[in-house]
C-alpha cells in the first residue's frame, strides 16, 4: 500500500479546487449518484449539442479528495469530446481502477492520460474504488437522462 | 486495574495491520473479543452441542440449561425483575424493530405520535417509520441543544397530547451524550407514555439498573459489549411482554397448533422463535463474566480517563473541530479535520494501523442538523489506553502533512 500514490498532488489539487463545480447553465442531460455507506453524493449536468458533442459539463455534490478529484478530472477529460470518445474514456477508466494496469484509449493525449492514470493508486484501497467510481457511473446515467439514483451499493 | 494485562485476553491485540500494532478506535461499532468468550463458543460446539427446548436427550438438557443460564446472568447484570423480562433476539435493531412491529399492532393507533431525537440511530428511527408508513403515525423529534446533547427540557417541548411512546437513545453513538433516562422516564410515565430505550452504546460502558431506570424497554446490542454478533437483547417490563402480540411466528413461541387456531407460548418463548443464537448466548455468559470481573465502576473510571484525555489532546490540535461537547459524555469521539474528508482521515489512519470509523455512523438526521455529510469517529472500550490517542493525533497530523495543512 503506498499514501502516496493515492494522494498524489494532482488528486489533492483536484480534491481542493474541483474543476466544472457547479450547474452547468442550459443543461439538457443529467443524473444524481450517491454512495450510501460514505454519505458521498455527486450530481452530473451536461448539455450534449445536436452535433452529440458535450459542449459543456460540471457536477455538485460532496465527498472525500478521491471522489472530488474523480469527478473533477472526468469532467474535465469529457468536456468537448463527442458522446462516442466519451463513453469510451468512461469504459476504459472503469476497466483501470478495476483490474487493467493500462489505458487503451486513442482518445485521450498523454497529458490527459497521465491525469487519469494518477487516480489509480486507488486500486490498492478496495473500500476506495467506489469513492473514485461514482461520478464515473453517474455520467454514464446522465448519458441516458436516467431519472433513479446512481447508489455504489446496486 | 491493569490495562495491558486485559489487553491480553484479546487476541486481536496480536494482529499486526499494515505491520503496525492495531490502534482499536471502533467499539462503539463493535468491540473485540475476549479469549474466554471465542473459547466458549469453540467448546460448545466441539463438546456440548444440541439444539436447546427440543429433546430429552442429555445434550440437549444441557444446551438448554447453559442457554437459560445466560438469561439468568443478563437479569441479573441489569438488574431486571424477572428473567422473563430477557428476550433474546439477532441484535439491537432487531430488538427495536420488535417493540415498534407489536406496540403498533395492539397499542398504537392512527394519529398517535411518537418521540425521538435528533440523535437516534436509524434503527431506533426506521421501525418507527414503518408505523409512520403502515398507521399513520406521526413521529416528532427532541432537537439536539448546540452541545450536542438532548437535555430533558427539549423532550418535555416535543411532547403532545398524542404522544404515546418516548424512543430514545441512553448514550449517543456520535456526539456521546448521556441522556438523562430516569428523568425522561419520570416525566413519561407521569403521563402514561411508554419508554424505549436503545442502549446499544450505554450497555458496555455504563451500570444498568432496569428497576433504577424503570423504562418500559431497553435494547442491548451484545457484539458491542465483548460478545458475539448474531445476538442482542431485548428487555421489556413484564406487563408489557405478556399483553403484546408476538413478533415473529414459528417452532418454539407456540403453545398449541391446531388447523383452526393457534395459542402462543408463555414467555420468554413467546418472542424467540425458531432456533436462536445457541452458541452466541451461551458465549455472551463469559462476555458478563469478563465485564463483572473487572467491575463496571472501573470501567466507567478508566473510559472516563480515556475520553477526557483524548478530547483535551485533540481540542490542542488546531485542524480538529471535535462535534458536541455534552455535559455527561460516554466513549465516543467524533470530529472533522478542517480541510480533510472523514474518509480521506480513515483511509491514512488505517495505514498507521488506527481503526476508526468515518462516515454518518447511521445518523443521517443527526449529520444533517449539524451540516455536515459524515465524519471521523474514535470511541473506547476497555482495552484502549491514553497511548492510542497520542497515536491518534499524530496520525492525525500525518493527514494534516499529506493533504499539505498547517
Ligand atoms: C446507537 C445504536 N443503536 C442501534 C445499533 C444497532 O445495533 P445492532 O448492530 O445490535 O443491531 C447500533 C449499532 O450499530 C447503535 O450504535
Amino acid at each position: 500500500m503506498n499514501l502516496k500514490e493515492l494522494y498524489q498532488e494532482i488528486i489533492l489539487e483536484h480534491g481542493k479546487n474541483p474543476k466544472n463545480l457547479g450547474k452547468t447553465e442550459n443543461f439538457n442531460k443529467d443524473a444524481k449518484g450517491n454512495n450510501p455507506l460514505c454519505g458521498d453524493n455527486v450530481h452530473v449536468y451536461l448539455k450534449l449539442n445536436d452535433k452529440k458533442i458535450i459542449e459543456d459539463i460540471s457536477f455538485e455534490g460532496s465527498g472525500c479528495a478521491i471522489s472530488m478529484a474523480s469527478a473533477s478530472i472526468m469532467t474535465d477529460l469529457v468536456k468537448g469530446k463527442n458522446l462516442t470518445i466519451a463513453k469510451e474514456i468512461i469504459e476504459d477508466f472503469l476497466g483501470m481502477i478495476k483490474e487493467k494496469e493500462e489505458l487503451n484509449t486513442k482518445n485521450l493525449n498523454d497529458d490527459e492520460k497521465t491525469k487519469l492514470m494518477c487516480l489509480s493508486g486507488v486500486k490498492q484501497y478496495p473500500m476506495r474504488v467506489k469513492c473514485a467510481t461514482l461520478s464515473w457511473h453517474t455520467l454514464v446515467s446522465a448519458f441516458e437522462n436516467k431519472k433513479t439514483e446512481v447508489n455504489t451499493e446496486n | 486495574m491493569n490495562i495491558s494485562q486485559i489487553k491480553k485476553e484479546f487476541p486481536i491485540f496480536d494482529e499486526k495491520i499494515h505491520n503496525n500494532d492495531l490502534v482499536y478506535l471502533d467499539s462503539a461499532n463493535s468491540s473485540q473479543k475476549p479469549i474466554a468468550v471465542i473459547d466458549r463458543i469453540n467448546d460448545f460446539y466441539s463438546k456440548q452441542f444440541s439444539n436447546v427446548g427440543r429433546s430429552v436427550h442429555y445434550l440437549s438438557v444441557a444446551a438448554t440449561n447453559l442457554y437459560e443460564n445466560t438469561r439468568i446472568s443478563v437479569q441479573k447484570y441489569i438488574n431486571a425483575k424477572d428473567k422473563n423480562e430477557i428476550v433474546f433476539t439477532k441484535g439491537a435493531t432487531e430488538a427495536l424493530n420488535l417493540v415498534a412491529n407489536t406496540l403498533g399492532q395492539k397499542y398504537l393507533q392512527e394519529g398517535d405520535e411518537i418521540l425521538i431525537t435528533e440523535l437516534e440511530h436509524h434503527s431506533n428511527y426506521v421501525p418507527w417509520h414503518f408505523l409512520r408508513k403502515s398507521k399513520n403515525i406521526k413521529i416528532n423529534f427532541a432537537e439536539i441543544n448546540e452541545d450536542g446533547d438532548v437535555p430533558l427540557e427539549n423532550i418535555e417541548k416535543a411532547l403532545t397530547p398524542r404522544t404515546k411512546v418516548i424512543a430514545i437513545t441512553h448514550l449517543s453513538n456520535v456526539t456521546g451524550a448521556i441522556l438523562p433516562i430516569k428523568e425522561i422516564t419520570d416525566l413519561a410515565h407521569s403521563k402514561g407514555i411508554i419508554v424505549v430505550i436503545d442502549g446499544c452504546q450505554s450497555a458496555p460502558h455504563l451500570k444498568l439498573d432496569m428497576q433504577d431506570l424503570d423504562c418500559d424497554f431497553y435494547a442491548i446490542s451484545c457484539h458491542k459489549m465483548y460478545g458475539p454478533t448474531g445476538l442482542g437483547i431485548l428487555y421489556g417490563k413484564k406487563k408489557w411482554l405478556d399483553e403484546l402480540p408476538p413478533y415473529q411466528g414459528g417452532g418454539g413461541m407456540i403453545k398449541e397448533v391446531k388447523k383452526d387456531r393457534i395459542s402462543y407460548g408463555d414467555l420468554p418463548n413467546k418472542y424467540e422463535a425458531g432456533t436462536m443464537a445457541t452458541a452466541q448466548v451461551i458465549a455472551f455468559d463469559q462476555s458478563i463474566k469478563f465485564l463483572e470481573n473487572i467491575g463496571i465502576d472501573k470501567i466507567m473510571l478508566h473510559e472516563k480517563e480515556l475520553i477526557e484525555y483524548g478530547q483535551e489532546l485533540l481540542r490542542k490540535n488546531n485542524s480538529v473541530k471535535l462535534i458536541g461537547n455534552p455535559k455527561n459524555k460516554g466513549g465516543v469521539l467524533s470530529f472533522i479535520v478542517e480541510g480533510i474528508h472523514p474518509h480521506d482521515i480513515a483511509t491514512i489512519l488505517d495505514e498507521d494501523g488506527i481503526a476508526i470509523r468515518a462516515g454518518h455512523h447511521c445518523c443521517q438526521i443527526l449529520h444533517d442538523k449539524l451540516g455536515i455529510a459524515a465524519s471521523a469517529r474514535a470511541s473506547v472500550g476497555i482495552y484502549n489506553t491514553k497511548d492510542d490517542f497520542d497515536k491518534l493525533n499524530n496520525s492525525i497530523n500525518n493527514c494534516k502533512k499529506i493533504f499539505n495543512l498547517k
